[in-house]
């Protein structure tokens, strides 16, 4: 990358991988749960968080010299606040039917540990460049565990992706449900997604075995 | 050469290759190992793993037959082409070869692929992480095929063994360091997974679900309704069945779940050969029989409308509860599991009693899931552990007690 430094690239490629906020530091476990039943709700709560935390980061980092730590926590709330207002609004008037299967979660981004957790451990010692780039990283760190699980979830539970039949028609009988295979519903269910998550994790620190804590 | 001796030849050949647990398994299980211990050990016991799983797997093999029996006999009796029982345990009409071998070519698959699938994943996890294979799975795949429908079909309990037996079992490592019963876990995961299969009122006789795909597909022909007891009850309907039937188990239900008299046979066998624990089972009784009285007092003090949901599973007496459903075959068969189990003899008391008590409350709060004795099982292996912990605990509290008072 060109357009990065080395140690700025770090920031982003670190939390997609070996510093993951979900698989590494099991952050955002929540979210992360309750809505990857299906892609689409991922990837557009991965591409809110990535809104939040990114803005959320700058705004934050360019603050963080008048900020009076005391009141630092309430601060970083109306931040967060007023961002994620902004999102739910968006959600609401463009795509009304997904805001509505997203429901409280968008409202509950404010509480996602990641954002938080990140404001706290880097947003208020950096500058606003490094913190924008960090914003970025962790949240696309999230956003790819969210759609890989919601990609497995909505794959193995409804049979479509993106809403988009991709292994026949059910009712009709077509595709591999002509071989007598059926949908998962335990994959539509919150549990399952916490079993997906922690085979991800498995695969991941048996690939890299230095994560293993013990 | 014998087979015994080939596989002493090959086992040498592989000692320390990779695949020596595959070996040493198929050997053991086979063959009494040719390797005894010589010095060093004063403590000489023959009921080793593989002899306390052997003696769960023949207490079981009653309810197996006559679940091979029950499955024909529920099918004819559904196609309406034999009459049913009438001359108690010993009718002609129910020990017949014909219904025998209706059950046997639909359950000896599912026995074959509970076995088949579990111990090819026991063998790999064994290689992979370089252990013995254990025999934990012996129980475990007999008692599958024993608590599903006939009619699952049998790449769904393929899937269901594989998910089982890695989540329940070896991501705990292994056989006995599991908190989760695996053949619950297996069957919760059916029950969740694919409803359609596991619940309502279709799926308990072999044949009523095609038989219902036939008449949504336009032939004539009469529906099959394979309605549990549960299910009446829960619709404060006439149950179709004798007290007798149901104790005896001539009712439609899970493969080896429906024969209370055969599981009670399975359970004495247990406790007097000392594998399973009698406290467990009797205090499970013991908690469903409260709860069912507590229920029963409700109903007759009037605080309950006949309309209610809840009204035709509350009135069913007390006792009925115990002979139908599965909680006889979880009683005896699973919440006494040693690994999952509390260990403890005042935890043993404790958690079969609310494994009683859980199991009749789910039933009859909730009759989207009647098998409540699953769910309650489930549940209180993941508390047996607490319950341990705060009896030794106490333990350790009293006998602290006892010092202080002696010093003082």
């Amino acid at each position: 990358m060109g357009l990065l430094s080395k140690k700025d690239a770090k920031l982003i490629t670190d939390p997609l991988a070996d510093n993951n906020p979900i698989t590494i530091q099991v952050l955002g476990i929540c979210s992360a749960l309750a809505i990857t039943a299906e892609l689409k709700a991922s990837l557009v709560m991965g591409i809110a968080v990535l809104f939040v935390l990114s803005v959320g980061n700058v705004v934050i980092s360019l603050m963080r010299n008048i900020i009076p730590s005391k009141i630092r926590i309430i601060v970083q709330l109306i931040v967060v606040a007023a961002l994620v207002i902004v999102v739910d609004q968006v959600l609401k008037a463009f795509a009304y039917e997904l805001s509505k299967t997203l429901s409280v979660f968008v409202g509950l981004i404010i509480t996602n540990c990641i954002i938080m957790g990140r404001f706290e451990a880097f947003a208020l010692a950096n500058g606003p460049w490094k913190s924008f780039l960090d914003g970025i990283g962790n949240a696309l760190g999230y956003a790819v565990i969210l759609i890989i699980v919601g990609f497995f979830r909505e794959l193995l539970g409804s049979g479509t992706l993106f809403g988009i039949p991709v292994l026949g028609d059910p009712i009709e009988k077509t595709g591999v449900y002509a071989i007598g295979y059926e949908n998962n519903g335990f994959m539509l269910m919150p549990p399952m997604a916490l079993i997906v998550v922690g085979l991800i994790i498995w695969v991941q620190r048996s690939k890299n075995k230095a994560l293993i804590e013990d | 050469m014998s087979l015994k001796n080939k596989l002493h030849i090959l086992k040498r050949k592989y000692r320390s290759k990779k695949m020596a647990p595959a070996f040493n398994a198929l050997h053991t299980f086979l063959y009494l190992p040719n390797e005894t211990t010589h010095n060093g050990t004063h403590i000489k016991a023959a009921d080793d793993l593989k002899r306390t799983m052997n003696t769960v797997i023949m207490a079981m093999v009653p309810c197996l037959l006559f679940g091979m029996f029950n499955a024909g006999y529920q099918h004819h009796l559904a196609l309406g082409e034999i009459q049913s029982v009438t001359g108690g345990l010993f009718s002609a009409e129910f020990w017949t070869l014909d219904n025998f071998m209706v059950g046997f070519w639909k359950i000896i698959p599912l026995v074959i692929v509970s076995y088949g699938v579990g111990l090819l994943i026991e063998f790999i996890f064994a290689i992979i992480n370089k252990h013995e294979v254990e025999e934990g799975y012996l129980v475990t795949g007999m008692l599958v095929p024993l608590i599903v429908p006939i009619d699952i079909p049998l790449w769904m309990l393929a899937v269901a063994v594989v998910f089982g037996v890695v989540i329940g079992k070896e991501v705990f490592g292994g056989t006995g360091m599991n908190i989760l019963n695996p053949a619950l876990t297996i069957r919760a995961f059916l029950f969740f997974a694919y409803p359609t299969w596991m619940s309502g009122d279709k799926v308990w006789v072999h044949g009523a679900v095609e038989r219902d795909q036939a008449i949504a597909g336009g032939q004539n022909l009469d529906a099959i309704s394979g309605e549990t007891i549960l299910g009446a009850l829960a619709q404060s309907k006439e149950v179709a069945y004798s007290t007798v039937d149901m104790f005896l188990g001539f009712i439609p239900g899970s493969v080896g779940e429906t024969s209370t008299l055969l599981i009670i046979l399975g359970g004495l066998f247990l406790v007097f050969s000392k594998i399973g624990s009698w406290r467990i089972m009797l205090s499970s009784v013991i908690g469903a029989i409260v709860m069912g009285l507590i229920f029963n007092q409700v109903v007759a003090s009037g605080w309950i409308p006949e309309s209610s949901n809840f009204y035709g599973l509350m009135s069913a007496p007390f006792w009925e509860h115990l002979i139908i459903g599965g909680f006889a075959f979880g009683t005896v068969f699973m919440a006494t599991d040693p690994v999952t189990a509390s260990q403890t003899n005042k935890g043993k008391w404790i958690y079969g009693f609310l494994v009683g008590f859980i199991s009749i409350m789910i039933r009859v709060f909730n009759p989207a899931y009647p098998e409540g004795v699953m769910l309650a099982i489930l549940l209180m292996n993941v508390f047996a552990p607490t319950i341990d912990h705060y009896v030794v605990q106490g333990n350790v509290k009293k006998r602290m007690k006892r010092v202080k008072v002696k010093t003082a």
